[in-house]
């Protein structure tokens, strides 16, 4: 979230599109309820089911699973035709005015550089045009027939009610009254909030729909004020968190990047992080990411990282590839070349696509590791459970290994929350059984090989050995020493840079933020954005003081918000270009001619003067973006694209299919289906009453939503001679459930243009473990295919047919 | 489940204490005595309470954990009642469906108690000890990366990549968890690394 959910009380109007939070995330959507009842606030609900999210708003239109990017696109061409645009703010704090180069284009649904063998575009033509001084050129009249202004006004331009009606299925009307609910929030003292979770996520394009509402965010002024923002819901409860610390194939702590094999050396590797700024005088933060790195490779190896060896630069692994995402190492596990592989918290066999090909993959492995305070499906998944589970046990060669750890009860530490607060929280229960610590496991493991290399020794031994493992009790690390070794200390004195004679840190002592942190090897800090969580002060994290003056949402004393607990991101933009606040009733920061002061952290060097620092610091431009640049594989503005599996051909372009750069395995390739013989559209959700595949151990919330079911419309069960309550099959090309049928005025048939798209929602809450009766979840149809930047699976969008079985109807 | 039991229930029983007391202080002697013998002693009067964050989603509700036995003092500490932090300011006490029923999880019937392990071909789980599995995991992993680390790709750069082993985290673990597991899988040279948040 750039905001967070306490400020969602500021809002005028609420869009909740791409998420169901007052199902998914009920006591955040109380905060929505807060501002309807004493705001005023309206709410806006866009989606294929009638939620119950859309049952208490305002104004509800449904769309066709897929069909986001059109209505986003739709919904500016509509702003820029009716002059619903806060000019100010576009001038002066996107890169409206940046000139872009002659080369780029769009044309029947590809932008210019398109190469289709290798599924990937050449993006040197997606770019600014940079003057001999440096700079990129702007045009603050936004009259240059290449400017990003007219780009973007021209690539809307094709985004048309029509054309809404026609491939969203959202009826004309609907859409022009939301977009005019919608243009309202163009003015200065009028704010959106946007709220979307996994249904604008999980779809093979999932981050240009984030990228199209952050756009239109952008237009109407509703990024770094009160009651607006991009506000990602986001699942677990350290989901944010695990995020943060990097615990992604290409991450290193506090969004640095993996070097790949084109980063030979350290100089090479840095050479591509200069980031200076692209306009006079702009921050451009992260040219401080030398410091961020090297204090990260002095947290991991200590002395032994030194100038002379580059910091032990080649101590950390080099991708070969963009992603060994978990969609490439089922594929690699399926073809043989995984050996092993451990799952802490994790159930892949239910949570990842095309169970059938996850079985498979998993079969093929030496040993398989599972740490969970429960019994998963994944560490069962050799175990004959019928039709739940068909597999034939014997010829099952895996070891598997289930350790027992602790839960979120019995242990300390901290989560960060959709909103970046980090809240530590404490033991309270003793651990069942022989259930131990996530740390005691992991140095357990850690420990063991470190001795074999010391015993026997092996290939590249160093970066095990030199390992920063100095705790207290090295076979458990408490969650304390840990917390302040992301944080990071001075390893010698620290003085200010422009006062050499002022000292900032003394040796061994914590810094106070990433301010202090060095690229000389003089500090380590494990993530640098965390730093400020427990400095010499103590820990930030645990603070428990809910003053909120004069109500606005901040909570500045409440636990920690990264980066340097700020509770808004980008807050200078809630001020005009003098540092006045757009609405002096949502004041958030104000420039009081030497300083800003206000609410919150200013988002922003403290003296940083309003006219001639952009708000948006970590970009070079000093700017938001409206046109990416080559940031994004699928290109600088949104362009819609089908679902890989999609019953309607894409309307620019017929030849194209799904995304045109995302990443597709031949032999999934091979099971992707058509709609001649799967014509329904599927997309997969939760309910309120259960946690993903957690509380189907619980025997409150088992009995509470006991059964696996599907939901489909009144007029496709009557098609179809489905009973409400009986039993059917719902298969894809890569698998078949079996499941009661709910049929609901929840779900409409959609009129595509001359095609009835009939829809069907798949809940995923079920497996073969647990209290809850056996089921299925949607993974087992649904199709090996992730999002073209982030390899997210669309889960969202699939076809899958469907026909009444046998069995006693119970409704 | 009690679900119901709150602050105005520790008012009572401090309440009926003082009553109590000012009955002995007036002379009735054996009062005292009789009042607590027929006043069951409120369930969380004697239980420690703990401030800790709902384990489900990421709007990360406050809430109080009531056990018996207090985990800081070193003692066995069973956890019996779990309720919202009203001093939260994002949920101010409250709890969804889910949040409402965590004490359940907690002590689920299914939650793991025992390292196990599946042989080869087998049709169960058997037990092992501690030691056992972390011995035969740790040799394991040494084995497959010695057999299978790049230190070099072809252009002679090096990469010090393992990709035959991968390692999923898990969203739900804390910041330190994940730190320390950070530490230890990319020390190794682990490339297949990711969590939820892939999903």
């Amino acid at each position: 979230m750039t905001n967070s959910w306490t400020d969602i009380r500021n809002t005028d109007l609420v869009i909740v599109m791409g998420g169901n939070a007052a199902e998914a995330h009920p006591c955040g959507f109380k905060w929505v309820t807060e501002a309807k009842a004493h705001r005023g606030a309206k709410l806006i609900v866009v989606d294929p089911r009638f939620t119950r999210t859309a049952a208490v708003s305002d104004y509800y239109a449904h769309i066709r699973p897929g069909s986001d990017i059109v209505f986003l696109m739709a919904t500016i061409n509509w702003m820029i035709q009716n002059d619903k645009v806060q000019w100010e703010y576009v001038k002066n704090f996107t890169n409206a005015a940046f000139i872009v180069k002659d080369e780029f284009g769009w044309s029947e649904g590809l932008f210019s550089g398109y190469d289709a063998e290798k599924r990937d575009y050449d993006k040197s033509s997606w770019e600014y045009v940079v003057g001999e001084d440096g700079f990129a050129q702007v045009d603050m009249t936004l009259s240059h027939p290449r400017c990003v202004w007219n780009l973007l006004k021209e690539h809307v331009s094709r985004y048309t009610p029509e054309l809404v009606e026609q491939v969203c299925g959202t009826p004309r009307d609907r859409f022009l009254h939301i977009a005019g609910m919608i243009g309202e929030c163009s003015a200065p003292d009028k704010t959106m909030t946007s709220m979307y979770a996994l249904g604008w996520t999980q779809h093979s394009k999932g981050s240009q729909n984030i990228r199209g509402m952050a756009m239109l965010q952008l237009i109407l002024g509703n990024i770094g004020v009160r009651g607006g923002g991009m506000n990602a819901l986001r699942g677990h409860s350290n989901i944010q968190g695990l995020t943060d610390v990097g615990l992604m194939s290409n991450l290193i702590p506090g969004y640095l990047n993996m070097p790949t094999e084109k980063d030979s050396d350290w100089a090479t590797y840095m050479s591509k992080k200069g980031f200076k700024p692209l306009r006079p005088g702009q921050t451009s933060y992260w040219q401080n990411y030398q410091k961020f790195m090297v204090s990260f490779l002095k947290a991991m190896w200590g002395d032994a990282a030194t100038a002379g060896n580059d910091w032990a630069f080649d101590y950390l692994p080099k991708l070969d590839v963009a992603n060994y995402d978990i969609l490439r190492m089922f594929e690699m596990m399926d073809k043989g070349q995984v050996n092993l592989y451990f799952c802490q918290g994790f159930n892949p066999l239910l949570s990842f696509p095309n169970r059938g090909k996850l079985t498979s993959a998993l079969s093929k492995l030496k040993l398989l590791v599972v740490m969970d305070p429960l019994e998963t499906e994944t560490a069962h998944f050799w175990e004959n459970h019928g039709e739940h589970n068909d597999v034939d046990t014997a010829s099952i060669q895996t070891e598997v290994i289930e350790l027992p750890t602790t839960s979120f009860a019995e242990d300390d530490g901290s989560l960060v929350n959709s909103g970046r607060w980090m809240q530590w929280h404490w033991a309270a229960g003793t651990p069942p059984g022989q259930a131990q610590r996530d740390t005691w496991i992991m140095s357990g493991i850690f420990n063991r090989v470190k001795k074999l290399y010391q015993d026997e020794g092996g290939p590249f031994p160093d970066a095990i050995l030199n390992l920063t493992w100095n705790y207290a009790d090295p076979h458990e690390p408490s969650a304390e020493e840990l917390a302040k070794e992301l944080n990071g200390r001075a390893l010698e004195d620290v003085y200010d840079l422009k006062d050499p004679t002022k000292l900032l840190a003394a040796k061994g002592k914590q810094v106070a933020n990433f301010s202090q942190l060095r690229d000389d090897g003089s500090t380590m800090a494990g993530c640098w954005i965390f730093s400020g969580s427990w400095n010499e002060d103590g820990n930030m994290m645990a603070r428990r003081d809910n003053a909120d003056p004069d109500e606005t949402g901040a909570y500045l004393g409440w636990t920690y918000a990264w980066p340097m607990n700020r509770r808004i991101l980008y807050n200078r933009a809630s001020a005009d270009m003098q540092g006045k606040p757009w609405d002096p009733t949502r004041k958030l920061i104000e420039w009081n001619g030497e300083k800003w002061t206000g609410y919150d952290v200013p988002d922003i060097s403290p003296t940083a003067k309003p006219e001639e620092v952009g708000p948006f610091i970590m970009n070079p431009e000093g700017t938001s973006r409206l046109f990416t640049r080559g940031m994004m594989r699928d290109g600088p503005f949104p362009t819609h694209m089908e679902p890989f599996e999609s019953p309607i051909a894409n309307v620019f372009n017929p030849e194209l299919r799904g995304n045109p750069v995302a990443r597709v395995f031949a032999d999934d390739l091979a099971q992707f289906a058509t709609s001649d013989e799967f014509p329904f559209v599927a997309t997969s959700y939760r309910l309120t009453e259960h946690f993903h595949y957690w509380t189907k151990h619980n025997r409150i919330n088992s009995a509470l939503q006991p059964e696996f079911f599907v939901e489909l419309s009144a007029e496709l069960a009557a098609e179809k001679g489905i009973e409400k309550g009986g039993w059917v099959r719902v298969w894809s090309k890569r698998g078949s459930v079996k499941a009661k049928a709910l049929v609901t005025g929840r779900i409409k048939p959609m009129q595509c243009g001359d095609k009835t798209v009939h829809c069907i929602g798949i809940p995923l809450h079920w497996g073969f473990m647990g209290a809850a009766r056996k089921g299925w979840g949607p993974n087992s149809l649904t199709p090996f295919v992730g999002d073209a930047n982030v390899e997210t699976p669309e889960f969202k969008a699939f076809l899958v047919n469907i026909e009444p079985i046998k069995g006693e109807a119970v409704s | 489940m009690n679900i119901d039991l709150s602050r105005r229930g520790f008012l009572r029983l401090a309440g009926a204490g003082v009553a109590a007391t000012s009955l002995g202080a007036m002379g009735f002697g054996g009062a005292e005595a009789a009042e607590q013998a027929h006043v069951r002693a409120f369930k969380l009067a004697s239980t420690t309470e703990t401030r800790n964050t709902c384990t489900y989603c990421s709007v990360a509700c406050g809430i109080l954990i009531y056990s018996k036995g207090d985990l800081a003092a070193g003692e066995t500490a069973e956890i019996v009642h779990i309720e919202g932090d009203a001093d939260h300011p994002t949920n101010r006490g409250s709890l969804c469906p889910k949040g409402a029923a965590l004490k359940d999880t907690v002590h689920s019937q299914t939650r793991l108690t025992q390292p196990r392990i599946r042989r080869p071909g087998s049709d169960k789980f058997e037990e092992i000890t501690w030691e056992e599995a972390l011995d035969k995991i740790a040799r394991a992993l040494k084995d497959d990366r010695d057999a299978n680390l790049i230190q070099k790709n072809e252009a002679g750069v090096t990469v010090n990549r393992w990709t035959s082993t991968g390692f999923l985290a898990a969203s739900a673990t804390t910041n330190e968890t994940a730190w320390l597991t950070y530490k230890v899988v990319r020390s190794m040279g682990i490339v297949g690394f990711d969590n939820q948040a892939r999903v």
